[in-house]
């Protein structure tokens, strides 16, 4: 592990420059994220937010600079490969095995976890089978879902399936969880008790970083804020400096009444 | 849950019950003749390798009829250059299709859904129409391949046995015991157990658990960290196996081999079986294979006499429309039959038989509240 | 030069069929989103088509004429078909030209199956998976070769060339070559004329109509088109129906260059799907370029000095190029990205 000035920088993007045909996506986009610390992602829409995840998990080249991943650079990495390395993604819809058990759901990414390199044990009970079940109906205890762990899974509610999206993630113990607006779509019920499940998570002192629109989210969780308006990072800060900021409230919080 | 767990053993147990007991149930159906019974278990075989793929993966492949022509023909060259023991035939059948399916499913599982489907397709056209025009002086064209007395036979010559047949065509055997009617089925059997007991440890083995998510969920899979590739890759390969072993047993139990068997409506035959009993279930596509040999060995036999004798109660006018409409679904029309049912299964059951079987059990039951696993008996 | 020219036209009336069928498979695909197995029944059917019709034309009066003997001093008897009875030599010339005035028969006919098709069954597999379209289409086509089979039997039904067509025709001397030096079956010329026809006619359908605007515009889009408030579900029964009837009478008319049977719809099906993912799922024009391209290099491929370099090309050139473009170019040659993938 790199230190960087006494702070652990866990991911570093370093002048990320994305363009789409003649259009410039992303612009010089540096940023740093923190171990152990929750980043937030804000900005308006069409400001270039999924296009910094989807280069940061490496679904999306950067047209020239990099993302360095604990000395790792992700670029050309294929998304299995990033997810070995620590980096767990949770999207906008969620992303479950729908006909799987909740229980089987929570369970696979357990094997894929850091040696998902294939390994064709059929005949074999491994000898962590009994743990990651475990493992897994504990996690499903934390949030909640245990009763429903031999439910099929497709037919769960929509802050359900988010539950036992992250569930997935967190069986993982990801070094890194980036969450692509976990409450986009939810009702004010649904929100707040993802942001509880949330701060639950935080307490487990994961590196997250959370690209969002909604600011009760944002200013909820965010140890860290950076705002990102036409491809460009304009604020970078605690959140109430973030608050505070002048070229934010103009881009961005004064414009949009959230 | 990834060992057998003990509904699983009672499962197998019962599965190898009535695999073994064919000849005493299928006696009052009309089918217990070794060479029939023998048949159920080779496409059993078929059907639960194919499922494997398909019921996990949802990787529809039209090509599978080629690795069970690969294993005919592999057995009968064994027959031919080494020994007319099986165990070489079918050690042989298995690992050549299982290359053959190695080559074809690197290619192909390079596209998903229907691209892989063609794939498949065009790949195992290519054996076939290979098999009936170059490859002549391996597959023998269009005669396809037969034993002939002075083949060489390298073991047996070495090992100076005499081959089990008397004076016509020597005959397959099993350590020098010849492989015919009951002994022959009896070594199906066993095999298809064995098949069938494999099935259950993959679907139950992490690694099924990994075919299933790769079939519910890619997106996810690959964002969990999965490399699928090797997955798809052995999944494939494993049911191309099964597929050789099956064509293997074909050889063994009649030493012939020819392209026919690779045509792709052969494939789609097998296709039909698994979906027919269930596909993505273990016993499902037993009962498909079973299902439809039956049909087409006694549904087949059923002619217009017997027709006319059934309905005879009926007034004579009656009788005859009766029997004019049955005929074109018995003897030769069960194809009919068959891709009726195929669409109504389709339409209303994509379950399978399977499925049907659970539904209405669910329908008995309910108000008791028991939930049917999917794969149960 | 002569023999690649020759090759080139024989290559043309196999590549016309392909075409016409893969049109139909493509207008489908790309407007339906079904994989329709089923397809190369509709082929089949078109054949049969012509060869009821032949069938029908052909009823006879059997009537003994005493005025005339056999040279075994019996009477001879008269067979006249029954539409020459009624309409004279119109009659006898409706029966030389049967395949031709099949057409007649055979576009109602594919019309009322195709739509009873899409009404039917395809209707209710627009939301289910690719993999479920190509298993009930794939039984249906079984469903129908069956049913052929069972009411004109296992064996092939050739149909005869109208005899003013048959002969070849002196394409050599069309091109300012001498005369003779380049001659091909006059029905092939024909068929061929016919194909580009029939192409020319669906091409124009789609971009001179209203009607064929929407669909072009859902093949580009179909939310799109179904957010504007258009009743797609109608205009799919058309296009199905349509679909049918180009597979029909591209069948119909293929009758007197190949005896069809029961089973000519499976022969013909895989090598369709080829020159679609060839052609590029979804792409109109890509289906007839791969079809005419495929035909053309089936021909190529089984000519004598081809064969001998590479044994065994002309059985799998088709096979061959479809790995290839698929692995190369997963699109095809004219495809859109990503159209049907997963």
């Amino acid at each position: 592990m790199s230190v960087t000035s006494e702070k652990n920088i866990v991911l570093h993007a370093a002048d990320v420059i994305k363009n789409f045909g003649g259009l410039r996506a992303l612009s010089d986009i540096d940023l740093q994220i923190e171990e152990g610390k929750t980043h937030a992602i804000i900005g308006p829409n069409g400001a270039g937010k999924s296009t910094l995840l989807n280069v940061i998990i490496g679904r999306i080249a950067p047209t020239s600079g990099a993302v360095v991943f604990d000395g790792t650079v992700l670029t050309g990495k294929a998304p299995h490969e990033i997810n070995q390395l620590g980096i767990s993604r949770v999207f906008q819809t969620p992303e479950i095995f729908a006909d799987l058990s909740v229980l089987h759901n929570v369970m696979a990414p357990a094997f894929a976890r850091r040696d998902g390199a294939f390994r064709l044990n059929m005949f074999r009970a491994t000898a962590r089978e009994a743990a990651i079940r475990d493992e897994a109906e504990s996690l499903l205890n934390d949030f909640g879902m245990w009763d429903r762990r031999d439910d099929h899974s497709g037919a769960l509610s929509r802050g359900d399936k988010r539950r036992l999206e992250l569930c997935m993630c967190l069986i993982q113990h990801p070094r890194l969880l980036l969450l692509d607006e976990p409450t986009a779509g939810m009702s004010r019920h649904d929100t707040n008790t993802t942001i509880e499940l949330l701060k639950k998570i935080k307490l487990r002192g994961m590196t997250k970083v959370i690209i969002e629109h909604d600011m009760h989210v944002v200013f909820s969780l965010a140890d860290k804020i950076s705002v990102l308006a036409q491809g460009r990072i304009i604020a970078s800060g605690l959140p109430q400096d973030i608050k505070e900021d002048p070229r934010v409230q103009e881009a961005y919080l004064g414009g949009a009444a959230e | 849950m990834f060992h057998l767990s003990r509904k699983d053993q009672v499962k197998l147990a019962i599965f190898a019950l009535v695999v073994v007991t064919m000849p005493i149930w299928l006696a009052p159906l009309g089918a217990a003749y070794p060479g029939l019974m023998q048949k159920f278990a080779i496409y059993a075989i078929f059907a639960i390798g194919f499922n494997i793929l398909f019921g996990l993966t949802g990787y529809l492949s039209f090509g599978h009829a080629a690795f069970l022509g690969v294993g005919s023909y592999t057995a009968v060259w064994s027959f031919k250059l080494l020994s007319m023991d099986i165990l070489p035939a079918l050690l042989f059948a298995v690992l050549v299709a299982g290359l053959f399916a190695l080559v074809i499913g690197f290619f192909s599982l390079r596209r998903t859904g229907i691209y892989f489907s063609i794939l498949t397709l065009a790949f195992a056209q290519m054996c076939y129409s290979l098999a009936y025009s170059v490859l002549t002086p391996i597959t023998n064209g269009e005669t396809g391949l037969l034993l002939a007395r002075d083949d060489p036979r390298v073991i047996d010559a070495a090992l100076g046995a005499g081959t089990v047949g008397g004076a016509g065509l020597p005959s397959p055997a099993l350590l020098g015991n010849s492989v015919t009617g009951y002994f022959g089925f009896y070594i199906c059997a066993a095999l298809l157990i064995l098949t069938f007991y494999i099935s259950q440890k993959i679907f139950a083995s992490p690694f099924g658990l990994a075919l299933r998510g790769i079939k519910s969920n890619q997106t996810r899979m690959i964002y969990t960290g999965f490399n699928i590739r090797p997955y798809m890759l052995a999944a494939f390969v494993i049911s191309g196996m099964f597929a050789g072993l099956a064509g293997g047993l074909l050889a063994v139990t009649d030493p012939i081999a020819g392209a026919e068997r690779m045509r792709w409506t052969e494939s789609g035959n097998i296709v039909l079986m698994t979906i027919l009993g269930g596909v993505g279930t273990l016993i499902g596509p037993v009962i498909g294979a079973w299902v439809i040999k039956y049909f087409e060995n006694i549904f087949s036999a059923i002619n217009k006499n017997m027709l006319n004798a059934t309905f005879d109660f009926l007034p004579d006018g009656m009788q005859n429309i009766a029997v004019t409409v049955l005929s074109k679904f018995v003897g030769e029309g069960w194809h009919l039959t068959l891709g009726l049912l195929f669409v109504l299964i389709v339409v209303f059951l994509p379950g399978g038989l399977v499925e049907g079987y659970l539904k209405l059990v669910a329908r008995l039951r309910r108000g008791r509240g028991t939930k049917p696993e999917a794969g149960g008996k | 030069m002569n023999t690649i020219l020759a090759q080139l036209l024989n290559g043309l009336d196999k590549g016309a069929a392909y075409a016409l069928i893969a049109l139909g498979l493509t207008l489908v695909f790309g407007t339906l989103g079904v994989v329709n197995f089923a397809h190369g029944a509709l082929f089949m059917l078109g054949c049969f088509c012509a060869v009821a019709f032949r069938y029908l034309l052909t009823i006879e009066t059997v009537s003994v004429d005493p005025t005339q003997l056999s040279p075994w001093g019996q009477p001879v008897q008269v067979r006249t078909p029954l539409v020459q009875d009624w309409l004279g030599d119109f009659g006898a010339l409706m029966v030389d030209y049967s395949v031709p005035f099949s057409i007649l028969l055979t576009v109602p006919v594919m019309l009322v199956i195709g739509i009873a098709m899409e009404r039917g069954l395809i209707r209710h597999f627009y939301k289910r998976t690719h993999a479920e379209q190509i298993l009930v289409t794939f039984g249906l086509a079984i469903v129908l070769g069956e049913l052929v089979k069972s009411v004109f039997g296992p064996n092939p039904w050739p149909q005869p060339i109208p005899s003013d067509l048959r002969g070849a025709a002196d394409i050599g001397i069309w091109l300012g070559m001498e005369p003779r030096s380049l001659t091909y079956p006059m029905w092939r010329v024909i068929y061929l004329l016919f194909s580009l026809a029939v192409i020319g006619g669906v091409f124009a359908f789609l971009r001179f109509t209203t009607f064929g605007m929407v669909v072009r515009a859902g093949m580009a889009d179909r939310e799109a088109v179904g957010l504007l408030g258009i009743n797609i579900d109608r205009r799919f029964t058309v296009v199905f129906g349509l679909a049918a009837v180009v597979a029909g009478v591209a069948g119909a008319m293929y009758t007197p260059l190949l005896a069809p049977n029961y089973h000519i719809g499976m022969d013909f099906l895989v090598l369709s799907f080829v020159v679609v993912v060839v052609g590029g799922m979804g792409s109109l024009p890509g289906a007839v370029l791969a079809g005419f391209l495929l035909g053309i290099l089936q021909s190529f491929a089984s000519m004598t000095q081809i064969k001998t370099f590479l044994p065994g090309i002309d059985q799998v050139i088709v096979y061959l190029v479809a790995v290839v473009v698929l692995l190369v170019r997963p699109r095809g040659l004219l495809g859109r990205r990503g159209v049907m993938e997963g």
